[in-house]
């Protein structure tokens, strides 16, 4: 079975500086979009048949930007013209199609600091991505899917605006910088006849945050999602403070039209627009729902002892929790508590409320409310204790 | 070697093309439509079992792995469905189908290895390729079987079984070009049948709703010339294909019905008034900018709970909880007021904790931070438990009057109607307009009698409708 790779930062001894200004600044270039024009204007300039595209998103929002993605894939003709799509997200972790979350990402401190979570259609591993982090995302027809052709546009790129720069595209699909360090990570997706392929190029990432968010939520997940595997990596700006984020943005639209013989110039365009890009609200809308979010989590199982301890008295306990998550929702759960920390059957009750529903901490936080209020006062502070240990590991 | 075997399929099926293009037009003739019940219960087969390989994914990837399976045995498919995704080094694929048919047979579990130009599912086809009119269907790529969004998106799609297309297209009409009445458009036998009628004005074979007429309509009908119909052929009736669902109750509602149950159980009764809201409503007006400039927003609900919390200090027995057997009461020395929140999870009921030592400012924080949570799900245990008084702002959706229902082991709970403007008299007897609120509530009659209510009742009213009389009594 192929190993899918994955990028994830790790702590590393230099630090990173984030990007500035809400959008992707404008390049010598760029040209803005008008309203409804869009992409009809991007096709003028890109000369007619068998062109390239180059468009930039204004938006930092990772759901519009995903959701952008999926609107060029399923409406533009990439028979007769390929499009690079460069794009920057707000702090966001973004996971690979068929990972868990639960196990990729600490969803607790990222609910704390309002990063939000997403999930992508392409496969591979999770990513921290914020304003310091460029996505590149390649679309062409299925018979012209050629990463490293894309990716030597990348290192073609960085290499002319600083010669001599030691960066080239591994057989996983990475760009690695000095030899060592990985500045990219690559994931693709293919349709029936479309194809495209994105990968993230670290310019200036804060990876203090990102080692804050990537890792587990609970412990005693086991599953068979696609891991991900970490890599020592660095920030282009760490090894170059002189290099320029427009600079490189252009430089890029340059080799890419060297590259495949285009003439594009590159469009910023708005996708919160409707009337350019009609039903990417709703496909925004579905990326962030529950069902996509957590529902597509292939299945798993959580198994782990719980420390319990009453608040009041301070008694100590202890419990066992063994869940099955199928679609995100829990097809069983078997909740074992030490004996004498609870009536015997109180805990039989709350897995037999719990079994059905979502591994969702609200969800289970309502639940646990509403059985709270049918127990006697003695038992509040011991079941709050049960259910805040249970509610913990979500 | 893919594409080899698929040049060998496609001779086999036009080999077969003829003979059970045959044995299918004797199936329409006999009204039956397709079904893979029929299938199940017939020894008979209407079509050969294809392979559907796994094709060149490209990069010379001989390996996936399937990571979940858009359909099942049994399923029925059209072409271009999508059947299953997999997944290569960081390469996610969505497979969809070539054939319209129904799905015999999966060969590899999620997480199993696929193997490249190895059978991926058998396909039961009963039409050839020539009769699947490619003309009429849109590429959607990536669209899962039952995304109907998508379908918005990525433009239209016909959908009809094969036997349909072959109906249509035995008498040379263009799916495009016919209204389906089916689920989400799909496109009926009967669809194409009016549709022959409206073109050529021909008879419609009689359909099971047509025996219903009159006898001599039925007669006549038959007789009179096509180029003059007496009516218009029949338009179909809408057939209801709604279904019932049964679900079980789990989590919240499960856990909803045993705190209702018990809630019933306790004797309730009722006791509603209205208060004048007029100088609340403008003292709020004045107050709002004050406390955004604090950073809080003030609506009128700190207000209603601060004026609960000292009219509980004087009725303490409104603060108190009954055990099981109602033996004994306990008077609970803080105020939890709890706030009924409609969230995405249903009735939440955080509350604000010590309200008694909370000024109305405080109690605004609160209760911005507990709506900021409870709009993105974070609600905690902590938060939705311990609560000892409720309020219920239903007026903010709407209604004037309601009957609240205690939660336990609360004793009493009031609900607050939506505030109208309506004509009320002055003291001087002059008519004025008035803001006025109705209020509801409901306590235990076991300890509390309707005295009490009234009076706490009173007393409340008195904090609201002058609320320079709350200044005097603030803690």
């Amino acid at each position: 079975m192929m190993m899918t790779s994955h990028l994830r930062r790790t702590l590393c001894v230099a630090r990173g500086r984030l990007g500035v200004g809400g959008c992707l600044p404008g390049g010598p270039a760029a040209r803005p979009c008008s309203g409804g024009g869009g992409l009809s204007a991007a096709y003028e300039q890109g000369g007619g048949e068998g062109a390239g595209l180059i468009l930039r998103s204004r938006s930092t929002d990772v759901y519009q930007n995903l959701a952008l993605e999926d609107w060029i894939d399923a409406n533009v003709d990439l028979r007769r013209r390929s499009v690079l799509l460069l794009w920057r997200n707000r702090p966001a972790v973004v996971i690979g199609r068929h990972q868990n979350p639960w196990s990729e990402c600490d969803l607790r401190a990222m609910r704390a600091a309002g990063v939000p979570l997403a999930r992508r259609r392409s496969g591979g591993g999770t990513v921290f991505h914020d304003l310091g982090n460029l996505n590149l995302t390649f679309f062409t027809c299925k018979k012209k899917y050629d990463r490293k052709r894309n990716l030597r546009v990348v290192t073609d790129a960085l290499r002319t605006l600083r010669p001599g720069l030691d960066v080239h595209a591994t057989d996983r699909y990475d760009i690695i910088l000095n030899g060592h360090y990985k500045i990219s990570g690559t994931a693709s997706r293919l349709g029936r006849s479309s194809a495209y392929h994105h990968c993230t190029l670290l310019f200036s990432a804060d990876r203090s945050a990102l080692s804050a968010v990537l890792r587990p939520t609970s412990r005693g997940v086991r599953s068979n999602a696609t891991p991900s595997v970490p890599s020592p990596v660095t920030n282009l700006l760490d090894h170059d403070p002189t290099l320029d984020w427009d600079q490189l943005l252009a430089a890029l639209g340059a080799q890419y039209n060297s590259e495949f013989g285009f003439s594009a110039v590159e469009t910023v365009v708005d996708p919160s627009d409707e009337s350019a890009f009609p039903g990417v609200g709703g496909a925004a809308a579905e990326l962030q729902s529950w069902d996509w979010l957590f529902g597509k989590t292939p299945k798993f199982s959580v198994d782990t002892r719980l420390e319990l301890r009453e608040e009041e008295s301070g008694v100590r306990g202890s419990a066992h929790l063994q869940v099955e998550v199928k679609g995100g929702v829990m097809d069983s759960c078997r909740l074992g508590v030490s004996s004498g920390w609870l009536p015997a059957g109180l805990s039989g009750e709350l897995s037999a409320l719990l079994a059905g529903g979502r591994f969702c901490p609200e969800h289970t936080a309502a639940v646990a409310a509403a059985m709270l209020r049918s127990q006697p006062a003695e038992l509040q502070g011991r079941l709050r204790s049960l259910c805040d240990a249970v509610i913990a590991l979500m | 070697m893919a594409a080899v075997t698929r040049g060998s399929v496609g001779l086999v099926r036009r080999l077969l093309c003829e003979q059970y293009r045959r044995r299918c037009f004797r199936c329409s003739r006999s009204s039956v439509q397709f079904s893979s019940r029929l299938l199940h219960a017939a020894s008979v087969r209407y079509g050969p079992i294809l392979q559907f390989k796994l094709s060149d994914i490209g990069e010379g990837i001989m390996e996936v792995t399937v990571k979940e399976w858009y359909v099942k045995e049994g399923d029925k498919v059209s072409q271009f469905d999508s059947i299953c995704e997999v997944q290569s080094d960081k390469a996610s694929v969505t497979i969809t189908s070539r054939y319209d048919g129904v799905i015999r047979k999966l060969y590899y579990d999620v997480d199993a290895t696929a193997l490249v130009g190895k059978p991926l599912v058998d396909i039961e086809t009963e039409s050839s390729p020539e009769l699947t009119q490619e003309e009429d269907v849109v590429e959607t790529p990536a669209m899962a079987h039952d995304e109907h969004t998508h379908q918005e998106i990525k433009g239209l799609k016909t959908q009809a079984t094969p036997a349909v297309r072959r109906l249509a297209m035995e008498n040379n009409i263009k799916l495009s070009e016919v209204v389906g009445t089916g689920k989400d458009g799909r496109i009926l036998k009967e669809d194409i049948l009016n549709f022959l009628s409206k073109q050529t004005g021909a008879i419609l074979p009689p359909a099971p709703f047509q025996e219903i007429r009159p006898p001599p309509a039925a007669a006549a009908a038959p007789k009179s010339p096509p180029a003059a119909m007496p009516q218009a052929p029949p338009t179909p009736k809408p057939v209801f294909t709604g279904k019932d669902v049964t679900q079980p109750l789990t989590g919240f509602h499960k856990a909803m019905v045993k705190t209702m149950t018990a809630a019933l159980k306790i004797p309730h009764f009722g006791y509603c008034d209205e208060v004048d809201v007029t100088r609340l409503v403008a003292l709020r007006a004045e107050l709002k900018p004050v406390a955004e400039g604090r950073g809080v927003k003030l609506s009128y609900m700190p207000f209603f709970i601060k004026a609960a919390s000292l009219g509980l200090l004087q009725f303490p027995i409104l603060n108190a909880s009954v055990d099981e057997a109602c033996q004994n009461i306990t008077y609970k020395a803080a105020h939890n007021i709890g706030l009924a929140m409609d969230t995405s999870q249903g009735l939440l009921v955080p509350n604000v904790k010590n309200v008694q030592m909370l000024s109305v400012l405080d109690i605004a924080k609160e209760l911005n931070r507990l709506q900021a949570l409870g709009a993105s799900g974070q609600l905690g245990t902590a938060d939705l438990t311990g609560g000892t008084f409720t309020l219920s702002n239903i007026g903010s959706i709407g209604g004037t009057y309601a009957k609240p229902v205690i939660l336990p082991p609360e004793v009493a709970i009031g609900a607050l109607g939506k505030v109208q403007v309506l004509p009320r008299f002055d003291s001087a007897g002059q008519l004025i307009k008035a803001q006025i609120m109705k209020v509801s509530w409901s306590a235990d009659h076991r300890i509390i009698d309707g005295a009490t209510m009234c009076r706490f009742s009173n007393l409340w009213r008195e904090y609201l409708e002058n609320p320079a009389c709350m200044v005097l009594d603030l803690k």
